[in-house]
């Protein structure tokens, strides 16, 4: 009986077991595929998409004169039922871009490179931040300017790469700020460690 | 006759235990009360390093300002300009005060860290820190003396980056560890310390 219904107009966000036939599956694939690559057109604020995640609010600092080091911060989404990895990243500032752990821990600040890059698990998030999780742009080729944003690529395992405009806000600053630049956020993402 | 030698052994063992014991607590005591009034083996001592003009400059020069004092080095990512930069704006809020005291930032990284770096990097901090580099063996004494933790990290291609220990000591006039503040201290907070060192308090 079911199966003779009208295909009915479906919501993007239509959990995929509401569809049993092979062609609704298929369709709803295609649809996902379609608004990957719409996605991929759209500079929606901060935010942009590939496959199932979404990377947020990229940033950094001014650097001061001669620095040879910056550091970059960002949140990645996964919406997606499998967890990714975050294994790589590359940007025209540096000539070297790592991901680290910084912490600072009964007064001392210990930094490591994570060599396996970083878990990105599934349905949830991972948030690099002032104190943590970070990239690192290294052997910086010029400085960097507050209101001078540049670009850099990620490389995840299952989603490929994705390229992603920093937002350079002041040598100070201690968090993504709002960007609508009314005022300060105060709103922290909270992080989600594995 | 075993029994004997059982009881001689006990005896010897429980001798050797006090014997232990006597100096144990003959050093703790020793510790406790030291032989001379040294301000209780603080962070602090004697240095003599470069500033990022190229001037000498040792703990003798300072001598009877209160000063505060950080260890780091410019390849830092977020600790050191962060600090230096909430340094800054402490020292912009304490108006006139700021001139009564001296802030300092050492380089645990003095290969990388010249003179001229340390002159190109602190532009862009307030003109009144000075930057102090060295030899190797000047700033590893100097670390020591304020028992800063430091150790260099290997990183990709033969690069390194440095753990390294993330609070400002503030010092008296007499050169004197008298308190500190923690990374990223609350700025009211710090203000009001640094303004107490400089009125001469405890922080
Ligand atoms: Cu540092």
């Amino acid at each position: 009986m079911s199966s003779f219904l009208p295909r009915r107009a479906w919501s993007a966000s239509a959990p995929l077991y509401l569809f049993r036939s092979l062609e609704e599956k298929l369709g709803l694939v295609a649809l996902a595929i379609g608004m990957i690559f719409a996605s991929a057109q759209t500079v929606l604020a901060h935010d942009t998409t590939v496959e199932s995640l979404t990377v947020s609010q990229p940033w950094s600092r001014a650097t001061p004169g001669g620095a040879k080091v910056a550091s970059g911060y960002l949140v990645i989404r996964n919406t997606g039922d499998q967890p990714d990895r975050l294994i790589a990243a590359t940007s025209g500032i540096s000539g070297r871009t790592e991901i680290h752990e910084m912490a600072v821990k009964d007064g001392v600040m210990t930094m490591r490179p994570l060599a396996d890059g970083l878990t990105v698990p599934a349905k949830g998030e991972i948030v690099l931040k002032p104190g943590s999780y970070h990239l690192m742009f290294v052997d910086l080729k010029s400085g960097l300017q507050e209101g001078e944003p540049f670009q850099a690529q990620l490389t995840f395992e299952k989603a490929g790469s994705v390229a992603l405009t920093f937002d350079v806000r002041a040598i100070g600053a201690s968090d993504a700020g709002d960007p609508a630049g009314h005022g300060t956020s105060t709103g922290h993402v909270k992080s989600t460690r594995h | 006759m075993k029994l004997t030698w059982r009881w001689i052994g006990v005896i010897a063992t429980t001798g050797a235990l006090a014997a232990v014991l006597a100096t144990a607590i003959a050093l703790l005591s020793a510790s406790r009360h030291p032989p001379q009034a040294e301000t209780a083996a603080g962070p602090g001592g004697p240095f003599q390093l470069i500033t990022q003009s190229g001037a000498e400059l040792s703990n003798e020069d300072l001598k009877g300002a209160p000063f505060a004092i950080f260890f780091g080095f410019t390849h830092c990512p977020e600790v050191c300009p962060t600090t230096l930069w909430e340094l800054s704006e402490t020292l912009k809020r304490m108006g006139p005060d700021a001139d009564k005291l001296k802030t300092i930032f050492v380089s645990l990284d003095p290969a990388r860290d010249t003179p001229e770096m340390l002159k190109t990097y602190l532009q862009s901090f307030d003109p009144r820190i000075i930057g102090l580099t060295g030899n190797e063996d000047d700033i590893t004494a100097v670390a020591k003396a304020y028992k800063v933790f430091w150790r260099k990290v290997p990183t990709e291609s033969g690069d390194y980056t440095l753990d390294h220990t993330a609070i400002v000591y503030l010092m008296n006039g007499s050169g004197e560890y008298v308190g500190a503040l923690a990374y990223h201290e609350d700025a009211d907070k710090a203000l009001a310390k640094m303004q107490r060192l400089v009125a001469g308090k405890t922080p």
